[in-house]
């Protein structure tokens, strides 16, 4: 699991991005538990308290939960970790619309150009 | 209550002032970036904390209390430069820490010395400046204390063993103590930081939250220092005269 980080956003953004990422991917598995915060940091070479704040943004979308004496897990809750997933593909492809329209390629032409690419 | 506190200091070497009026608070359980040019104050201004040098007004307080052998204690320094005799071999190094600190963790030090294959027979003289600088960050990091002031840890090292010099910070300071890194290698060591402090003319121009600066100015903290230091390195003095004071 590799982490990388420019220096001119905060860190822990780019982390709740990646964790995020390797969540709804499935590298990490529903039910997972995760390393402490400090290991966890030492393998994302962050800071102990950057990795606490972006675990707590996570916990905060419901993506991870925390077990009280147990540490902290990845949710189980897999159609929410699927709804997740196809909420971030259509971010993604609007973005991918926007971005072709804008070169001056209209809805279909998008369409019939995909269709060629492959 | 602060870890550590700087109240209204200065310091003057005979009628040059080299910190002006420093105000600072460095809370428990953070890692904070001490950034300035070389000469800019940082190593004096480390020094103060460690005891090795007196304000000439304004006090510093560890955990509330005045500066003193029992701060000595809870505070694991790095020197700018090397304190070890060369002449010692790492066992002999290590017996010096054992015997001068009661919170060094020998067994701790002894693994990340066998991380590294050193054989602790070796004369630090044999070593190369790389692994004398890797040793001497082991020994401080080892200890069990609630700060960590670390002077120019990464001055002159390759970037293999930054790496190894970041990871070791990182990885072995205790649960809920501080770090206080001073460099100007800003680049190298941001990513890591909670806080920063620019240091600039014996001044405190700024102590924030890196991440907040990020949001904030939308650049790296290297970016924001080269762009604030642009601007105020022509119109100061790189040391002011004390009669120029009007205070």
């Amino acid at each position: 699991m590799e982490f990388n980080f420019t220096n001119d956003r905060p860190i822990y953004i780019q982390l709740v991005e990646q964790l995020e990422l390797y969540i709804i991917s499935g590298q990490f598995s529903p039910g997972e538990k995760l390393p402490s915060v400090r290991d966890f940091a030492f393998l994302a070479k962050v800071n102990p308290n950057t990795m606490q704040k972006a675990l707590q943004e996570l916990e905060d979308k419901k993506l991870i939960i925390t077990q009280r004496t147990n540490g902290k897990f990845v949710t189980d809750d897999e159609k929410y970790l699927h709804k997740c997933q196809t909420n971030f593909a259509t971010k993604k492809v609007k973005k991918f619309f926007t971005e072709m329209q804008e070169l001056g390629f209209s809805r279909t032409e998008i369409i019939e150009y995909l269709q060629k690419l492959k | 209550m602060q870890l550590l506190e700087y109240k209204n200091v200065t310091k003057k070497y005979g009628d040059k002032t080299v910190l002006h009026d420093i105000n600072l608070k460095i809370p428990a359980g953070k890692i904070v970036g001490l950034l300035g040019k070389n000469g800019t104050g940082k190593s004096t201004l480390i020094k103060l904390a460690n005891d090795l040098i007196t304000p000439t007004s304004g006090s510093v307080l560890f955990e509330g209390q005045t500066i003193s052998v029992k701060s000595k204690h809870d505070i694991a320094y790095l020197p700018e430069r090397t304190y070890l005799d060369k002449t010692m071999t790492i066992d002999q190094a290590l017996n010096y820490f054992t015997e001068f600190y009661d919170n060094f963790d020998r067994d701790k030090a002894e693994r990340l010395l066998a991380d590294l294959d050193l054989a602790l027979d070796m004369h630090i003289a044999q070593m190369s400046k790389g692994m004398q600088e890797k040793l001497q960050l082991i020994l401080v990091m080892s200890r069990h204390a609630k700060l960590y002031i670390l002077d120019e840890p990464l001055g002159g090292v390759d970037p293999a063993t930054r790496d190894y010099i970041l990871d070791t910070i990182l990885n072995n300071f205790d649960t809920g103590a501080s770090v206080l890194i001073s460099t100007h290698l800003i680049a190298d060591i941001e990513r890591i930081l909670d806080e920063v402090i620019f240091i600039n003319h014996g001044e405190i121009i700024l102590q924030n939250n890196a991440d907040h600066l990020r949001t904030k100015y939308h650049s790296s903290i290297d970016e924001i220092f080269r762009n604030k230091f642009k601007t105020t390195s022509h119109t100061r003095t790189p040391i002011r005269p004390a009669h120029h004071h009007n205070h």
